[in-house]
């Protein structure tokens, strides 16, 4: 399936995701369900996706909590095992790769970085330790067998301070723990860990969702500059619409484990065509006090458990018919823009 | 003008502690008119919600307030005994938390925790409080409001469960809410429907509202005048319109350039370097000098006072002159 734009054919996308799908069982413990008569549950956390990421470039998906969105983050670096669907990396297929040999050397490839500083960095180990240890993991520190005990630590000491200051922190920082530093700088060395081993492809889930205004800019400057200097791609996960404006080439708008609506960015804010995308859109608040009309946003994300029938999103929508109802509706490329609507398609909306 | 609802004068609030004082909160002033909706915002430890809680009486010790009086409807209230305060909270000052889920008991049902609130505070009798609760409920917008009383909070949703702790706040028609973050746990489409919907409510029951908050979104849709916070003390206060289009505190304006909005398309967000101090190691002269980009001799050795700049007062030395020359 071609999903770039027609411009940049020519290049092989970094990730291609297909028909990527995840659920995970919810079911009450085996004696309940005997002796209740419960019925076995699960939960499709993420359902028929499929996306392609062009190197370089910054792929968004947004939504709101219980979207899916960071399971799809986790499937893609190998946290989870996918139920159905299939994710290739350069070429090569994930799903095999982690269970072969080869393993480690795609780990390399692709870092992740986490919503909370707080909790994604070990409070007993050094920042040292810390960045130092995928470094060690991988076995990337310069020269091997040869070298005597203490010229690999000083390499691995030189290696550390060094994307310290590729993030904009003192290589002197390296001796102190993580709960010496603010939300900020924390979220800084976890940038570090996963550009430790070079990677190609970074996976951020929420990477600044816990931070303050002007820290999360210091940190989003950050991520700038390195995407240009090392040309890394990027997944972004965030439920910020402003935030993935600013960061993202490529937008997915996911709800209940579905892709609804894949555009390039400054198509999908300057012409939302998915009812979804144009009420989140209508749902920030509007900080420069325009005078922006709104539409009121009505109801609330269902119970992934027992998702409505045909289109998810029917019950909160305001274009919903008959067959919104019944259908589900499929992913198709309409007016240049990836979308699932009937609406869209029958040209209702 | 009407005299204001709610006077806060150079409020400072300390922490004693082995290492010494912390001084938190320091010579805080301004005031709430009736049916006004002040913005308070900051980040993290800037002392927003510490504010809000000084207000309402609500300071974990061994915080206290050290210096400085809070007015509410002329009367004093930061010195009333525990008991007075009570009858003061909820009756006159309501407060609306962060998590729904924490603010309800999960052991009663919703209607319980009404009724109770509704009876502790106003003189109806039970059938007349449930009444009472499930208008409150209707208004914000429960469905099956007369079914649902019955429920417990588990069974709410998220949103559904921050629409029952505004009925709850506003149960006994208070004068004041101080609203704390009521939105940051929601998600975007939820909070677009609770920020208009505590507007209207308190529109309607003719409450002013402290809201607090970390976004400056929530702020210009939301507020009619803002304070700017840093470090323990206000940097800036006035209009929403003027403190967003054109701030005089330079923290303010590098807060507000650090926001990405829908309508910039800036490859790079302005950023503030470094990080707001800690309480223990406040920098001498202005708090915000080691970070301003604008700072000169002054700020290092004296700290401002909230100074009028245009139509906002920012506490910056930046706007001496315009003193001086007024003078």
């Amino acid at each position: 399936m071609n999903m770039t734009a027609d411009s940049t054919v020519a290049t092989k996308p970094l990730v291609e995701v297909h028909d990527l799908s995840k659920t995970f069982d919810v079911s009450a413990p085996w004696l309940n369900r005997v002796v209740e008569r419960k019925p076995r549950q699960f939960v499709h956390a993420v359902d028929g996706v499929s996306f392609a990421i062009e190197r370089g470039k910054t792929l968004a998906l947004v939504g709101e909590s219980g979207c899916g969105k960071s399971t799809v983050a986790r499937l893609l670096v190998g946290l989870y095992a996918p139920t159905r669907g299939r994710v290739s990396f350069d070429g090569v297929d994930t799903g095999a790769t982690f269970k072969s040999a080869d393993a480690q050397t795609l780990r390399r490839r692709m870092q992740m970085i986490f919503q909370d500083p707080y909790a994604s960095l070990n409070p007993r180990w050094k920042v040292a330790d810390i960045v130092g240890e995928p470094l060690r993991e991988h076995g990337l520190v310069a020269g091997s067998g040869g070298l005597s005990s203490k010229v690999r630590e000083d390499a691995l000491k030189a290696r550390v301070s060094e994307l310290l200051q590729s993030v904009g922190m003192a290589g002197a920082d390296v001796e102190k723990f993580p709960h010496q530093f603010s939300g900020g700088q924390r979220q800084r060395i976890s940038i570090a860990r996963a550009l430790a081993t070079q990677p190609e492809f970074l996976v951020c889930d929420e990477p600044t969702s816990a931070l303050d205004v002007s820290v999360q800019a210091q940190v989003l400057n950050i991520m700038k500059d390195l995407q240009r200097k090392q040309g890394l791609t990027y997944l972004f996960i965030s439920h910020n619409l402003a935030v993935v404006r600013h960061v993202s080439d490529q937008v997915g708008v996911m709800y209940l484990g579905r892709l609804v609506e894949l555009a390039d960015k400054l198509a999908l804010f300057a012409t939302p065509r998915h009812p979804y995308t144009r009420m989140l859109l209508d749902a920030i608040p509007d900080i420069h006090m325009s005078g922006r009309s709104r539409t009121p946003v009505q109801g609330e994300v269902p119970n992934p458990l027992n998702p409505p029938s045909g289109c998810s999103f029917h019950p909160r929508c305001p274009h919903a018919n008959e067959r919104c109802k019944q259908e589900r509706p499929a992913l198709q490329r309409l007016k240049g823009v990836l979308i699932a609507c009937h609406g869209v398609e029958e040209g209702r909306i | 003008m009407p005299s204001p609802l709610l006077e806060v004068k150079n409020l400072r609030v300390e922490f004693p502690t082995r290492r010494g004082t912390l001084v938190a909160l320091d010579d805080i002033s301004f005031d709430i008119a009736p049916g006004e909706i002040l913005g308070v915002v900051g980040e993290s430890g800037a002392g927003k919600s510490l504010t809000g809680s000084a207000i309402i009486g609500l300071l974990d010790p061994p915080g206290r307030v050290a210096s400085g009086e809070i007015r509410f409807d002329g009367r004093r209230i930061d010195n009333l005994p525990y008991e007075d305060m009570r009858k003061v909270r909820g009756r006159q000052i309501g407060a609306i938390f962060q998590d729904p889920l924490t603010s309800l008991n999960p052991l009663y049902t919703i209607g319980r925790q009404l009724v109770e609130t509704i009876q502790t505070h106003l003189p109806v009798n039970a059938a007349e409080a449930r009444k009472r609760a499930i208008r409150l409920l209707e208004e914000t917008g429960i469905p099956a409001a007369a079914a649902r009383i019955d429920q417990y909070p588990h069974q709410f949703s998220g949103g559904m469960r921050q629409r029952v702790v505004i009925a709850l706040a506003l149960a006994a028609e208070p004068k004041l809410i101080v609203a704390d973050e009521p939105t940051t746990a929601l998600d975007v489409s939820i909070q677009a429907q609770i920020i208009s919907l505590l507007k209207r409510l308190c529109k309607d029951h003719g409450a002013a509202v402290m809201l607090v908050t970390h976004d400056m979104g929530v702020i210009a849709e939301t507020c009619d005048r803002v304070a700017v916070m840093y470090a323990g003390r206000i940097a800036e206060i006035g209009p929403v319109h003027d403190v967003i289009h054109s701030p005089a505190h330079p923290y303010t304006a590098g807060l507000m350039g650090s926001i990405p909005a829908m309508d910039d398309d800036r490859e790079r967000l302005l950023q503030i370097d470094g990080a707001m101090p800690r309480l223990t190691a406040i920098p001498k002269g202005c708090a915000f000098n080691p970070r301003c980009p604008r700072a000169f001799e002054r700020c290092r050795v004296e700290r401002p006072e909230l100074i009028a700049a245009g139509r906002t007062r920012a506490a910056c030395w930046l706007h001496a002159d315009t003193v001086k020359a007024a003078a």
